[in-house]
């Protein structure tokens, strides 16, 4: 994936990168504090980042604290991720007249440049290449977005607490996929950014901004830091057969027990990178002439979720955390070929009741009674 | 979702025939390029102008579609007078893959609505019926009443090349014939397991105790074919609704061979 050389890119040289690409004509999209978060949010410049911020995370539990540097990537997931901009939240599929005329919602041309994807959720726009992307009848308007995007990755040197990439082998080192790839160096030698390039798309952008070639030795120190991060993990997922671990226990008494603790409130499908379920809304004007069709994202946990005529298949909350977790680890692989998990650790952190997906595939897996 | 995929073309509802007082028959016919044509157990998404849309099997030639009223979509469609326009999108999912029952004995099972999607299969059979062996048709209902087809049932009891069994749940006045679900009719059949090919079509307990009753015989799972119903919102793949364990059925059903259904089938609330 790598062409060229890597560079180095220093404070300043990022701005420069994220006033490129604003003239460039994408829209920057990259982590920003707003609402005691590190969120993600369309930037103006390089002032946005979150310079100084890191975050403590624990089972339903995120909170942000000062670093004692200026580290602007030094942070693991917040509640978003890119999926909002690639698949976003609610968008219109079509409007309709009632003699028939069906029009597909005007195409948006809006470009994005991503800033600081990690690993971990590098590998879930991959995953979300191979579910809306590709297969029989792709989403044209996911593609569209997907093809124009410009990624600037992030390698991780700093995994959180709930943080289990090196386990999921989605990292701490991002990639493939990237245009530029960047790895935050702060010490002696003052704060920068060791740039890989990706692609000649990388390359070309990189060309408009000042960067000197990276020395061996930094290479080598910013490469030993990426790889040391992997031994830091927070959280491990058992290295078990999780597809037919998860397909015998279809009748495990443990389905009950995290269910007795899961409020089916459906906040880990929407923080999952890689949740991708959505429904329709149908609505009209007044005079019921003109109608129009809405996609927005859905959740497994929603008892409207499986709903046929007479009722719901899955009413019960154990049913629905089976489905959501057999899914994510399971049948994911039979259906998309791979695993639907990332081992970004939102849906912990994020999970009103602390549930943690490594801990549950623990017990199922026999790793923990 | 390509544009194809996604946008409903429009079709005018070109026929409508009551079937029972909750069930109509809609002929439809495209407003301007037809969609390519169902393969038999393929399905549509019907779309009502500002209510919603739903999946809906292929009941019939033109195509048409039958529908019973059970919720505020197929409420919608059911309504539909003749001459107005519906969007559609399709077809969708997998094939009875009736041709590969040439030369084999055909067991055709369906409880009340499940007849829909199994009507055109016994139409082809019929178009072709020096094909195949036995055709043995057993037919449930609630009440004499809510039987579909009630002409085309009548018509085939009176062919000698094909066996009808028709029963209802509960006894009713002026009903001669069967009593009881469709398992008590299908148990009584004398089947040969080497060549005898299973469509069925209804409620998931009615399709789990026919398949058990076939599987009792020496019938391979892999000789009977269900078609299984869950939510669908895209038709395509992409929104997730339609999972039965490892399957979206929109793309891998609604037909499906016993070996992969019958496991799943077993699981409540999978």
């Amino acid at each position: 994936m790598v062409t060229g050389e890597p560079v180095v890119l220093d404070r300043a040289g990022l701005g420069e990168l994220i006033d490129v690409l604003i003239r460039a004509g994408y829209r920057v999209i990259g982590p920003t504090v707003a609402d005691d978060a590190i969120v993600l949010a369309e930037l103006d410049s390089a002032e946005c980042l979150p310079a100084g911020w890191g975050v403590t995370t624990a089972p339903g539990h995120y909170r942000l604290r000062r670093r004692d540097d200026e580290a602007v990537f030094g942070h693991s997931a917040g509640p978003q991720s890119w999926k909002r901009y690639l698949h976003p939240p609610r968008r219109k599929l079509f409007d309709a007249s009632r003699d028939g005329e069906f029009s597909p919602a005007p195409q948006e041309n809006t470009r994005y440049a991503f800033l600081g994807v990690r690993g971990c959720d590098l590998a879930a726009i991959a995953i979300l290449d191979r579910v809306l992307g590709a297969g029989g009848h792709p989403d044209g308007s996911y593609r569209r977005r997907r093809r124009e995007a410009f990624v600037v990755a992030v390698n991780c040197t700093e995994p959180g607490e709930l943080c289990f990439c090196a386990s999921m082998g989605t990292g701490p080192a991002a990639g493939p996929g990237y245009d530029l790839g960047l790895t935050e160096r702060i010490d002696g030698g003052g704060h920068r950014f060791l740039v890989d390039i990706g692609t000649a798309r990388g390359a070309r952008l990189l060309s408009e901004i000042t960067t000197r070639p990276a020395a061996a030795g930094e290479i080598r120190a910013a490469r030993e830091e990426v790889t040391a991060a992997a031994g830091r993990m927070g959280r491990v997922m058992p290295g078990a057969d999780l597809p037919a671990v998860i397909r015998e226990a279809r009748e495990s008494p443990q389905w009950e027990e995290v269910a007795s603790r899961c409020l089916t409130c459906a906040n880990c499908t929407m923080v999952c990178p890689t949740c991708f379920c959505t429904t329709t809304e149908d609505v009209s004007d007044l005079s019921g002439d003109h109608a129009e069709r809405w996609q927005r994202w859905a959740s497994c946990f929603e008892l409207d979720f499986s709903y046929v005529h007479g009722g719901s298949v899955r009413t019960s909350g154990t049913s629905r955390y089976r489905q959501w977790f057999s899914h994510k680890l399971g049948t994911w692989h039979e259906q998309f070929g791979g695993s639907g998990c990332v081992g970004c650790g939102r849906c912990i952190a994020w999970c009103p009741a602390g549930i943690d997906i490594t801990e549950e595939a623990a017990k199922l897996t026999g790793g923990v009674s | 979702m390509t544009a194809e995929a996604v946008l409903p073309a429009p079709y005018r509802v070109a026929g409508r025939v009551v079937e029972t007082a909750d069930s109509v028959s809609l002929r439809l016919e495209p407003v301007r390029e037809p969609l390519p044509e169902a393969r038999l157990g393929q399905f549509m998404m019907l779309y009502v102008h500002g209510v919603g849309e739903v999946a809906i099997s292929v009941s019939g030639p033109g195509p048409t579609h039958t529908i019973r009223a059970v919720g505020a979509v197929s409420q919608a469609l059911h309504d539909l007078k003749p001459g107005t326009v519906l969007g559609v999108r399709g077809p969708f999912g997998t094939s009875w893959d009736v041709e590969d029952a040439v030369g084999q004995d055909v067991v055709i099972v369906a409880g009340g609505a499940g007849l829909c999607p199994l009507r055109p299969v016994l139409a082809d059979v019929l178009a072709q019926r020096s094909d195949y062996g036995r055709v043995t048709v057993v037919a449930g209902a609630r009440t004499p009443e809510d039987f579909l087809f009630p002409h085309e049932l009548d018509s085939w009891a009176t062919r000698h090349d094909l066996d009808l069994l028709c029963t209802i749940d509960r006894s009713a006045p002026g009903w001669t014939g069967l009593v009881g679900f469709v398992t008590e009719p299908l148990a009584g059949l004398d089947l040969d397991p080497e060549r005898t090919r299973a469509f069925l079509c209804g409620p998931e307990p009615m399709m789990r105790a026919c398949a058990e009753i076939l599987l009792a015989k020496g019938i391979p799972a892999s000789a009977i074919r269900v078609s299984l119903e869950r939510a669908m919102k895209c038709g395509i793949g992409l929104c997730g609704h339609c999972q039965l364990g490892p399957l979206l059925l929109c793309r891998d059903g609604p037909v499906v061979d016993y070996t992969v259904a019958g496991p799943l089938l077993a699981v409540k609330e999978l």
